[in-house]
Protein backbone atom coordinates (compact mmCIF):
# COMPACT_ATOMS: atom_id res chain seq x y z
CA UNK A 1 0.00 0.00 0.00
CA UNK A 2 1.13 3.80 -0.10
CA UNK A 3 3.74 4.18 2.51
CA UNK A 4 3.69 7.67 4.67
CA UNK A 5 6.48 9.44 2.92
CA UNK A 6 3.94 10.11 -0.49
CA UNK A 7 1.24 11.74 1.81
CA UNK A 8 4.02 13.74 3.34
CA UNK A 9 5.48 15.01 -0.20
CA UNK A 10 1.88 15.60 -1.44
CA UNK A 11 1.37 18.04 1.22
CA UNK A 12 4.31 19.32 1.06
CA UNK A 13 4.26 20.22 -3.21
CA UNK A 14 0.52 21.50 -2.21
CA UNK A 15 1.63 23.60 0.75
CA UNK A 16 4.74 25.08 -1.88
CA UNK A 17 1.89 25.52 -4.33
CA UNK A 18 -0.11 27.56 -1.40
CA UNK A 19 3.01 29.52 -0.73
CA UNK A 20 3.55 30.34 -4.39
CA UNK A 21 -0.19 31.96 -4.34
CA UNK A 22 0.59 33.92 -1.26
CA UNK A 23 3.71 35.37 -2.33
CA UNK A 24 2.93 36.46 -6.02
CA UNK A 25 -0.79 37.29 -6.32
CA UNK A 26 -1.81 40.66 -6.52
CA UNK A 27 -5.69 40.29 -5.56
CA UNK A 28 -6.03 39.95 -2.06
CA UNK A 29 -8.45 37.39 -2.20
CA UNK A 30 -6.07 35.09 -4.36
CA UNK A 31 -3.84 35.53 -1.95
CA UNK A 32 -7.03 33.88 0.44
CA UNK A 33 -7.12 30.97 -1.65
CA UNK A 34 -3.57 30.21 -1.79
CA UNK A 35 -3.87 30.65 2.38
CA UNK A 36 -6.71 27.90 2.04
CA UNK A 37 -4.54 25.44 0.20
CA UNK A 38 -1.78 26.16 2.53
CA UNK A 39 -4.13 25.00 5.81
CA UNK A 40 -5.16 22.18 3.26
CA UNK A 41 -1.84 20.51 2.96
CA UNK A 42 -0.86 20.83 7.10
CA UNK A 43 -4.32 18.41 7.29
CA UNK A 44 -3.46 15.79 5.15
CA UNK A 45 -0.34 15.26 7.09
CA UNK A 46 -2.74 15.75 10.21
CA UNK A 47 -5.25 12.93 9.26
CA UNK A 48 -1.73 11.05 7.38
CA UNK A 49 -0.53 11.14 10.70
CA UNK A 50 -3.26 10.11 12.91
CA UNK A 51 -4.17 6.62 9.83
CA UNK A 52 0.26 5.71 10.12
CA UNK A 53 0.78 6.31 13.95
CA UNK A 54 1.44 4.02 16.52
CA UNK A 55 -1.98 3.64 18.26
CA UNK A 56 -5.18 4.20 15.67
CA UNK A 57 -7.32 4.85 18.15
CA UNK A 58 -5.71 7.58 19.32
CA UNK A 59 -7.68 10.79 18.08
CA UNK A 60 -5.34 13.45 18.23
CA UNK A 61 -4.95 13.85 14.52
CA UNK A 62 -8.28 14.03 13.50
CA UNK A 63 -9.53 16.51 16.53
CA UNK A 64 -6.28 19.10 15.67
CA UNK A 65 -7.70 18.64 11.97
CA UNK A 66 -11.32 19.53 12.95
CA UNK A 67 -9.64 22.90 14.49
CA UNK A 68 -8.22 23.75 11.88
CA UNK A 69 -10.99 23.59 10.31
CA UNK A 70 -12.75 25.82 12.32
CA UNK A 71 -9.98 28.05 12.45
CA UNK A 72 -10.11 28.17 8.55
CA UNK A 73 -13.22 29.74 8.64
CA UNK A 74 -12.68 31.78 11.21
CA UNK A 75 -10.00 32.85 9.24
CA UNK A 76 -11.95 33.40 5.75
CA UNK A 77 -14.79 35.19 7.48
CA UNK A 78 -12.89 37.65 8.74
CA UNK A 79 -10.19 37.89 6.21
CA UNK A 80 -13.15 38.65 3.36
CA UNK A 81 -15.09 41.21 5.44
CA UNK A 82 -11.65 43.40 5.74
CA UNK A 83 -11.68 42.79 2.06
CA UNK A 84 -14.69 43.56 1.12
CA UNK A 85 -14.93 46.66 3.85
CA UNK A 86 -11.41 48.02 2.49
CA UNK A 87 -12.81 47.55 -1.57
CA UNK A 88 -15.88 49.66 0.01
CA UNK A 89 -13.68 52.44 0.97
CA UNK A 90 -10.47 52.71 -1.62
CA UNK A 91 -12.19 50.87 -4.37
CA UNK A 92 -9.36 48.75 -4.89
CA UNK A 93 -8.59 44.89 -3.84
CA UNK A 94 -4.91 44.93 -5.16
CA UNK A 95 -2.65 43.99 -2.17
CA UNK A 96 0.14 46.57 -3.51
CA UNK A 97 -3.08 49.66 -3.26
CA UNK A 98 -3.99 49.07 0.41
CA UNK A 99 -1.55 51.14 1.66
CA UNK A 100 -3.59 53.01 4.33
CA UNK A 101 -1.46 51.91 7.70
CA UNK A 102 1.47 53.10 6.18
CA UNK A 103 3.04 56.01 7.46
CA UNK B 1 2.46 -1.04 -8.52
CA UNK B 2 -1.01 -1.97 -6.41
CA UNK B 3 -4.37 -0.61 -7.00
CA UNK B 4 -4.37 1.49 -4.00
CA UNK B 5 -1.17 3.37 -5.06
CA UNK B 6 -2.54 3.84 -8.84
CA UNK B 7 -5.50 5.78 -7.27
CA UNK B 8 -3.18 7.65 -4.67
CA UNK B 9 -1.64 9.21 -7.95
CA UNK B 10 -3.95 10.04 -9.61
CA UNK B 11 -5.93 11.62 -6.98
CA UNK B 12 -2.28 13.67 -5.96
CA UNK B 13 -2.25 14.51 -9.76
CA UNK B 14 -5.62 15.73 -9.92
CA UNK B 15 -5.18 17.78 -6.72
CA UNK B 16 -1.92 19.23 -7.55
CA UNK B 17 -3.42 20.42 -11.25
CA UNK B 18 -6.12 21.75 -9.45
CA UNK B 19 -3.82 23.67 -7.28
CA UNK B 20 -1.67 24.78 -9.55
CA UNK B 21 -4.14 26.22 -11.65
CA UNK B 22 -5.77 27.96 -8.57
CA UNK B 23 -2.63 29.99 -8.02
CA UNK B 24 -2.22 31.01 -11.73
CA UNK B 25 -5.60 31.37 -13.55
CA UNK B 26 -6.25 35.09 -14.37
CA UNK B 27 -10.02 35.07 -13.84
CA UNK B 28 -10.49 34.60 -9.81
CA UNK B 29 -14.34 33.28 -10.43
CA UNK B 30 -11.95 30.14 -12.13
CA UNK B 31 -9.73 30.20 -9.89
CA UNK B 32 -12.35 29.64 -6.67
CA UNK B 33 -13.75 27.06 -9.19
CA UNK B 34 -10.26 25.17 -9.43
CA UNK B 35 -10.24 25.76 -5.48
CA UNK B 36 -13.21 23.47 -5.22
CA UNK B 37 -11.68 20.44 -7.07
CA UNK B 38 -8.83 21.33 -5.30
CA UNK B 39 -11.11 20.41 -1.89
CA UNK B 40 -12.31 17.97 -3.58
CA UNK B 41 -9.10 15.94 -4.24
CA UNK B 42 -8.10 16.75 -0.60
CA UNK B 43 -11.63 15.24 0.83
CA UNK B 44 -10.95 12.09 -1.61
CA UNK B 45 -7.44 12.19 0.25
CA UNK B 46 -8.77 11.92 3.54
CA UNK B 47 -11.25 9.46 2.81
CA UNK B 48 -8.33 7.20 0.92
CA UNK B 49 -6.69 7.35 4.58
CA UNK B 50 -10.15 6.17 6.07
CA UNK B 51 -10.63 9.58 8.18
CA UNK B 52 -14.14 9.57 6.54
CA UNK B 53 -15.46 11.82 8.96
CA UNK B 54 -12.77 14.86 7.61
CA UNK B 55 -14.13 13.89 4.07
CA UNK B 56 -17.49 14.84 4.63
CA UNK B 57 -16.69 17.96 6.75
CA UNK B 58 -14.66 18.83 3.82
CA UNK B 59 -16.51 18.72 1.43
CA UNK B 60 -19.73 20.01 3.48
CA UNK B 61 -17.77 23.19 5.55
CA UNK B 62 -14.82 23.96 2.41
CA UNK B 63 -16.88 22.89 -0.38
CA UNK B 64 -20.00 23.67 0.57
CA UNK B 65 -19.22 27.10 2.27
CA UNK B 66 -15.72 28.10 2.37
CA UNK B 67 -15.75 28.61 -1.41
CA UNK B 68 -19.20 29.68 -2.09
CA UNK B 69 -18.01 32.15 0.42
CA UNK B 70 -14.92 32.95 -1.52
CA UNK B 71 -17.20 32.80 -5.26
CA UNK B 72 -19.40 35.88 -3.49
CA UNK B 73 -16.71 37.92 -2.44
CA UNK B 74 -14.96 38.09 -5.51
CA UNK B 75 -18.11 38.49 -7.61
CA UNK B 76 -18.94 41.95 -5.13
CA UNK B 77 -15.06 43.46 -5.26
CA UNK B 78 -14.85 43.82 -9.02
CA UNK B 79 -16.54 46.76 -10.95
CA UNK B 80 -16.98 44.91 -14.58
CA UNK B 81 -16.35 41.04 -15.25
CA UNK B 82 -12.97 41.08 -16.81
CA UNK B 83 -9.35 41.10 -15.06
CA UNK B 84 -7.29 43.44 -16.56
CA UNK B 85 -3.62 44.35 -15.70
CA UNK B 86 -1.45 41.93 -14.40
CA UNK B 87 -2.82 39.12 -12.30
CA UNK B 88 1.29 38.90 -10.88
CA UNK B 89 3.62 40.57 -8.65
CA UNK B 90 6.43 42.49 -10.80
CA UNK B 91 8.69 40.11 -8.80
CA UNK B 92 6.68 36.88 -8.86
CA UNK B 93 9.71 35.07 -9.70
CA UNK B 94 11.12 35.46 -5.99
CA UNK B 95 8.16 33.62 -5.02
CA UNK B 96 8.46 30.63 -6.70
CA UNK B 97 11.88 30.56 -6.34
CA UNK B 98 11.19 30.12 -2.62
CA UNK B 99 8.03 28.35 -2.86
CA UNK B 100 10.62 25.91 -4.24
CA UNK B 101 13.36 25.71 -1.77
CA UNK B 102 10.58 25.52 0.70
CA UNK B 103 9.84 22.12 -0.43
CA UNK B 104 13.37 21.48 -1.27
CA UNK B 105 13.92 22.42 2.13
CA UNK B 106 10.82 20.11 3.47
CA UNK B 107 11.85 17.21 0.86
CA UNK B 108 15.24 16.97 2.30
CA UNK B 109 14.07 16.97 6.09
CA UNK B 110 11.79 14.31 5.25
CA UNK B 111 14.55 12.40 3.72
CA UNK B 112 16.62 12.59 7.18
CA UNK B 113 13.47 11.29 9.15
CA UNK B 114 13.62 7.57 10.07
CA UNK B 115 10.00 7.19 10.70
CA UNK B 116 9.62 7.83 6.63
CA UNK B 117 8.67 4.52 5.30
CA UNK B 118 5.99 3.13 7.48
CA UNK B 119 3.31 1.36 6.56
CA UNK B 120 -0.10 1.73 7.23
CA UNK B 121 -1.22 -1.07 9.83
CA UNK B 122 -5.37 -2.67 9.03
CA UNK B 123 -7.62 -0.90 11.50
CA UNK B 124 -8.88 -2.70 14.58
CA UNK B 125 -11.76 -4.85 14.11
CA UNK B 126 -15.22 -3.59 14.78
CA UNK B 127 -13.39 0.00 14.66
CA UNK B 128 -15.57 3.25 14.34
CA UNK B 129 -13.34 6.14 14.21
CA UNK B 130 -16.26 8.17 14.01
CA UNK B 131 -17.72 7.46 18.05
CA UNK B 132 -14.31 7.95 18.59
CA UNK B 133 -13.52 10.94 17.35
CA UNK B 134 -17.13 12.23 18.71
CA UNK B 135 -16.09 10.84 22.33
CA UNK B 136 -12.77 12.47 22.08
CA UNK B 137 -14.00 15.96 21.02
CA UNK B 138 -16.67 15.88 24.12
CA UNK B 139 -14.72 13.53 26.59
CA UNK B 140 -13.22 15.44 29.67
CA UNK B 141 -9.84 13.48 29.57
CA UNK B 142 -9.84 14.41 25.77
CA UNK B 143 -10.17 17.25 23.95
CA UNK B 144 -13.63 19.38 25.26
CA UNK B 145 -11.86 22.08 25.98
CA UNK B 146 -10.04 22.99 22.73
CA UNK B 147 -13.51 21.95 21.43
CA UNK B 148 -15.20 24.91 22.94
CA UNK B 149 -12.67 27.21 22.67
CA UNK B 150 -12.86 26.79 18.71
CA UNK B 151 -16.54 27.37 19.14
CA UNK B 152 -16.13 30.65 21.22
CA UNK B 153 -13.46 31.55 18.17
CA UNK B 154 -15.94 30.67 15.36
CA UNK B 155 -18.56 32.60 17.22
CA UNK B 156 -16.17 35.96 18.10
CA UNK B 157 -14.93 35.69 14.37
CA UNK B 158 -18.15 35.79 12.44
CA UNK B 159 -19.06 38.55 14.44
CA UNK B 160 -16.48 40.48 14.08
CA UNK B 161 -16.89 39.92 10.26
CA UNK B 162 -20.65 41.17 9.95
CA UNK B 163 -19.16 44.28 12.20
CA UNK B 164 -16.10 44.95 9.54
CA UNK B 165 -17.88 44.46 6.47
CA UNK B 166 -21.40 46.27 7.98
CA UNK B 167 -22.08 49.54 5.42
CA UNK B 168 -22.73 52.47 8.03
CA UNK B 169 -24.03 55.46 6.69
Amino acid sequence: MVPLSWYLIFAALLFSIGLFGVLSRRNAIAILLGIELMLNAVNINLAAFWRYGQDVTQMTGQVFAIIVFAVAAAEVAVGLALVISVYRRRNTVVADDINMMKW
Amino acid sequence: MTGGQIIFLLVTLFTLGSGFMVVTTRNLVHAALWLVSTLFGVAVTYALLNATFLAVVQVVVYIGAIAILFIFAVMLTRKDMRDQGPQMNPNWWLGALLSVLVFVGLFLLLQGWSGLSTTVADLPVGFDSISELGNALVSPDAYVLPFEVASVLLVAALVGAVYVAFNRK
